[in-house]
């Protein structure tokens, strides 16, 4: 690979990157929202019943 | 008339402030005076003559900044701005009335930084002082306008030079153009320009600013 | 209270982004040609020039929702101008870091003041993170909406302002040794990469701010629901 050709793909592999970094941070987001409403979920139910 | 009658009061209440305290005026003086000696030392002997124009546009713009922290700390300290936003008169009247007192206090601590200047380091022209009358009234206009947005985060004297130097990078274009290029006018109404606008954009959007 | 943007709409500007980005990408390797003078290196530019101009777009719909702001004191726009601040310094760092790039494969160097484009977007990118510190530093509510909404309007006036002013220190600061002319004569191959390119990264832009608007509002509502439930 000539050093035009790296330079060029670091370019698009950084863009790539940074999608992918942002596809892990809103993996754990939604693991996170998930959680709060099964917490809510929990205590709406708790509060139904006492 | 009365909207000027009140930019008028509100720009002697702090004029007359400062002349009794007596504390923000003199800072920015020795404050700049003390850049001008640290340049001095700054600069390596085979600079041009010309960077000191550079550094000295530098030092004007970081005295403002040290003249707007103080434009709303005694407001904050006795929530006078509160008062002041009740007070029945049109909120751009408050930045106009505390924009003219920085410009005030920003042009007195010219007067004395220009001769030093001119003393320490190249000589003052006519195209600087024009350039530099300019370029107060833009970073007066902008400054007054971010210093109360300052007042009223718990960073205040942090934010504001975050806030202030990424939007007056071209008035120090502007500044120093007017002072070295061949062709000061282009770059004297480049400031002209800036001051039209963001006097224009501060004016209309300071009410947002203070109020809830 | 809803989402601006149903999710329907942000699902359908992902599968756009999905086609037309892949698409775009798989032209700027295998069809369009090399650049006569630049050869393979000015393949950059299809993903350089669309990101910048996707982070202007994003600044300029963030001013859009501000002003819409401060009009109808609407809260809801709060969310929608930071959301975008937010997409649009994504974009900001992307440009900058596939400028540099660039300029190192054209000159050699990972910087370069003569570079209006990259210079700009540092001064914009310094301007809206200080946006950030401006939010974080206030107490959530309705006036920290109006003053991020004010900053994010001074933010697209300062555009070409900031540009005005690069161009007239070109001739004070550095002397300018390097003159290039993006976008003009593009030849018919590489109009239509670019122009795809260019819709996919906006496209992109546009689904991301959908899920990241989306993802703040569900936010939003479980703290309401949990501070009606405690």
């Amino acid at each position: 690979m000539t050093s035009a050709e790296r330079y060029v793909t670091a370019a698009y592999l950084v863009v790539l990157g940074v999608l992918l970094a942002y596809l892990v941070i809103y993996a754990f987001k939604l693991s996170r929202l998930e959680r709060e409403v099964g917490e809510l979920a929990e205590l709406a139910r708790r509060r139904r019943e006492g | 008339m009365t909207y000027l009658a009140d930019v008028g009061a509100l720009a002697r209440k702090d004029l007359l402030l400062e002349l009794r305290s007596r504390d923000t005026l003199p800072a920015m003086i020795l404050f700049v005076v003390s850049t001008l000696v640290v340049f001095n030392f700054s600069l390596p002997a085979e600079t041009g003559d010309l960077a000191a124009y550079g550094l000295l546009w530098v030092a004007i713009v970081f005295t403002a900044i040290l003249g707007l922290t103080r434009a709303f700390a005694a407001e904050r300290e006795q929530r006078v701005l509160d008062g002041l936003v009740l007070a029945p008169c049109d909120r751009s009247a408050i930045w106009l009335g505390k924009g003219i007192s920085v410009v005030a206090f920003l042009a007195l601590a010219e007067v004395v930084a220009l001769p030093a200047f001119g003393l320490f380091f190249e000589p003052v022209t006519w195209e600087l002082v024009a350039a530099v009358a300019l370029a107060d009234i833009g970073l007066a206009a902008v400054g007054t306008l971010l210093a109360a947005m300052a007042a009223a985060s718990r960073a205040r004297e942090l934010l504001l030079p975050l806030l202030f130097l990424p939007l007056v990078i071209p008035v120090v274009v502007g500044g120093v153009g007017a002072s070295i290029a061949d062709d000061p006018g282009r770059y004297l109404g480049f400031l002209g320009l800036y001051d039209l606008i963001f006097a224009i954009l501060s004016w209309a959007s300071f009410e947002y600013v203070v109020t809830e | 209270m809803s989402t601006s943007l149903p999710n329907n709409r942000t699902a359908a500007l992902a599968a756009a982004a999905f086609v037309l980005l892949l698409g775009g990408v798989a032209l700027a390797f295998y069809w369009v040609p090399n650049a006569p003078l630049e050869g393979f290196r000015q393949r950059i530019f299809y993903i350089h020039v669309p990101v910048a101009l996707t982070a202007y777009a994003c600044f300029g719909w963030a001013a859009w929702k501000a002003l819409r702001l401060l009009s109808t004191r609407d809260q809801r726009y709060d969310l929608e101008s930071y959301t975008a601040v937010h997409m649009g310094v994504i974009f900001g760092i992307l440009t900058l870091v596939t400028g540099s790039i660039w300029a190192r494969t054209s000159w050699g160097v990972w910087w370069s003041w003569g570079e209006r484009q990259l210079v700009l977007f540092l001064v914009l990118f310094l301007f809206y993170s200080a946006y950030f510190m401006l939010r974080y530093s206030v107490e959530p509510g309705p006036r920290r909406a109006s003053m991020s909404a004010v900053y994010a309007l001074f933010g697209v006036v300062l555009i070409p302002v900031s540009f005005l002013a690069i161009r007239l220190a070109e001739g004070l600061i550095h002397p300018v040794v390097f003159d290039r002319d993006i976008g003009s004569n593009l030849a018919g191959s590489q109009l239509l990469t670019f122009v795809v390119c260019l819709a996919g990264t906006l496209a992109l832009a546009a689904s991301l701010y959908g899920n990241e608007l989306t993802g703040k509002r569900i936010d939003e509502r479980l703290r309401e629901l949990r501070e009606a439930l405690e």
